[in-house]
């Protein structure tokens, strides 16, 4: 198991697997495949998909944790660059598709479309992150500033289901499966960080915390 | 009034084709994430559409005369109008109606009318189908959600149906209800809406005649995610007032309460919902819509909103003096 999990065709094979939403999408395009309202298909497409990928982003070191698969951290910074990647198409099918380059009406909507308030709100809280994603940033900021701007994927998930949530017009099952998902995976990060407060040992809680150096990998 | 019937047509065609599009979605929506969410939704529509098919199929309508009135926009192709539904009843996706209507049983079928008239009575869907000579009328219709279609309806005035029961002087309102039956429908549980779905019209909109009591399109009789056998088409108001599969109409003294007035302490959508560039949804513009047309895709120009949907000639009478940002 570890030596799949830090092998370097591991690496590729997710990667081109994080890819596959993307050709799904296309490819539907090329068979004419997207539905009646292709804008409101892809749109909603690429809002799922980064909702999925910001699930999977969180999950991973819970699931390291619980698995006791350390390794697992090889694939996170890729996992949430993908997340910023489906909100990038997102933000990108509502301005050029749906608002076809009107700007004027794309301000309109932030300010008074409470649900686009939260969405590009959660948007822009990803763009630091992406940004400073580099071995670079994590040594120029110091492991514990990075891990705290960083912590901004929660807030940005937490968005995100609010987004989807105040979109929808009744049936509310799906974000609420979201709410649950990003819930269950704060909850536990409160868990955990209750637990070692009452440990109270300053160097248990730093071995809790991934080694930044790997995050280079 | 002759429905010619050709039952071996149109299901042979469609059914097996959309059984293997369903197994080949469910198979890479697997392949490719492995999220539980895919392969759960994907599960019923593939197990509907494994059982033998027993729902009623649209059949050719003849003796449809043009009705002259009709808009000479292109017309939306069928492929878009019976895969692209608001039927919450069979699931809340754009995708499911055509998926989970496939089965629903629309014959025999009556329209009870009841309330304030003078001669409440049922009618036989073979009645609806002889009460007036058939028409087709091309209308534009505007979706509350800012995309469009223009559809040939097939149908006659509703108002045939208000002079045929006698209003007494008491009634002033309209309510109609779509069919529900959870067992058919076992979707409609999770819609989040209340049902059976309750729309409704001031007797004097009902009388207008554009407003449409409406048995088919494209020439046929109409498909189940469209809203068979029978529904309602009110062009110059938003599509969720265009009532489906309609089985009670009841003539009433007082406002009915509408199943999305109700939603959300009716803050989302009023009861007149005419179609009003100047009227935001709390979540959008309503300024312009997104023309699914034929050709229609991604880089299509959205086209502008017009007023009443551009029916203003014949219905802005109705609402002389009126708010209607209030009453919107």
């Amino acid at each position: 198991m570890n030596s799949i999990l830090t092998s370097k065709w591991t690496k590729a094979i997710v990667f081109v697997a994080c890819l596959v939403p993307l050709a799904l999408l296309v490819w539907r395009g090329l068979h004419d495949d997207l539905s009646a309202d292709p804008v409101a298909f892809i749109t909603h497409a690429t809002g799922d998909w980064t909702l999925r990928f910001l699930v999977i982003t969180l999950a991973i070191t819970p699931l390291r944790k619980i698995l006791h698969m350390p390794q697992l951290i090889r694939f996170r910074r890729m996992l949430g660059l993908f997340a910023f990647f489906y909100v990038c198409l997102h933000f990108t099918t509502w301005i050029w598709l749906d608002k076809q380059f009107v700007w004027s009406e794309m301000w309109k909507d932030v300010e008074k479309r409470r649900f686009i308030t939260v969405g590009f709100t959660g948007f822009l809280l990803l763009i630091p992150l992406a940004v400073t994603s580099t071995a670079g940033w994590i040594r120029r900021l110091g492991g514990k500033r990075w891990r705290m701007l960083h912590r901004l994927i929660y807030v940005t998930a937490v968005l995100g289901v609010i987004h989807y949530y105040w979109l929808v017009k009744s049936d509310v099952r799906k974000p609420l499966f979201y709410g649950l998902l990003v819930a269950i995976l704060l909850a536990w990060r409160i868990g955990t960080w209750l637990i070692g407060r009452r440990g109270h040992s300053g160097a248990a809680a730093v071995r809790r915390e991934a080694p930044v150096t790997t995050e280079t990998s | 009034m002759v429905i010619k019937r050709q039952p071996d047509l149109t299901y042979k065609d469609v059914t097996p084709k959309r059984l293997y599009m369903g197994r080949r979605n469910f198979l890479l929506g697997l392949l490719a994430t492995g999220v539980a969410v895919e392969a759960y939704k994907k599960l019923p529509g593939l197990l509907t559409s494994a059982h033998a098919a027993s729902g009623s199929v649209p059949v050719k309508l003849n003796g449809v005369t043009k009705w002259p009135g009709s808009t000479t926009e292109p017309e939306t192709p069928i492929e878009k109008v019976t895969t692209y539904n608001n039927y919450y009843e069979f699931g809340t996706d754009k995708d499911d109606p055509s998926k989970n209507a496939r089965n629903f049983v629309t014959s025999p079928w009556t329209v009870s009318v009841e309330g304030e008239v003078a001669k409440p009575r049922k009618f036989s869907m073979d009645e609806i189908m002889k009460l007036a000579p058939l028409e087709e009328r091309i209308y534009r219709h505007r979706c509350v959600e800012a995309w469009s279609i223009v559809v040939p309806w097939i149908g006659y005035s509703f108002s045939t149906i208000v002079k045929l029961v006698e209003p007494t002087p008491k009634a002033k309102y309209v309510a109609f209800e779509t069919y529900y039956d959870p067992r058919q429908m076992p979707l409609g549980g999770e819609a989040g809406i209340q049902l059976p779905y309750v729309e409704g019209l001031r007797l004097d909109e009902a009388m207008n005649p554009l407003a449409l009591l409406c048995v088919g399109m494209y020439d046929e009789t109409l498909p189940n995610q469209d809203g068979a056998p029978v529904r309602m088409v009110i062009p110059w108001k938003y599509g969720f007032k265009s009532i489906k599969s309609l089985v009670k109409i009841r003539f009433m003294k007082d406002q009915p309460q509408t199943t999305w007035e109700m939603y959300a302490g009716g803050s989302e959508y009023g009861f007149y919902a005419n179609v009003n560039p100047n009227v935001d949804h709390p979540r959008w513009s309503q300024a312009s819509e997104r023309r699914l047309g034929p050709g229609s895709g991604l880089f299509t120009p959205k086209i502008k909103t017009q007023m009443f949907n551009g029916y203003g000639d014949q219905v802005a009478s109705l609402y002389a003096g009126m708010d209607l940002r209030k009453n919107f």
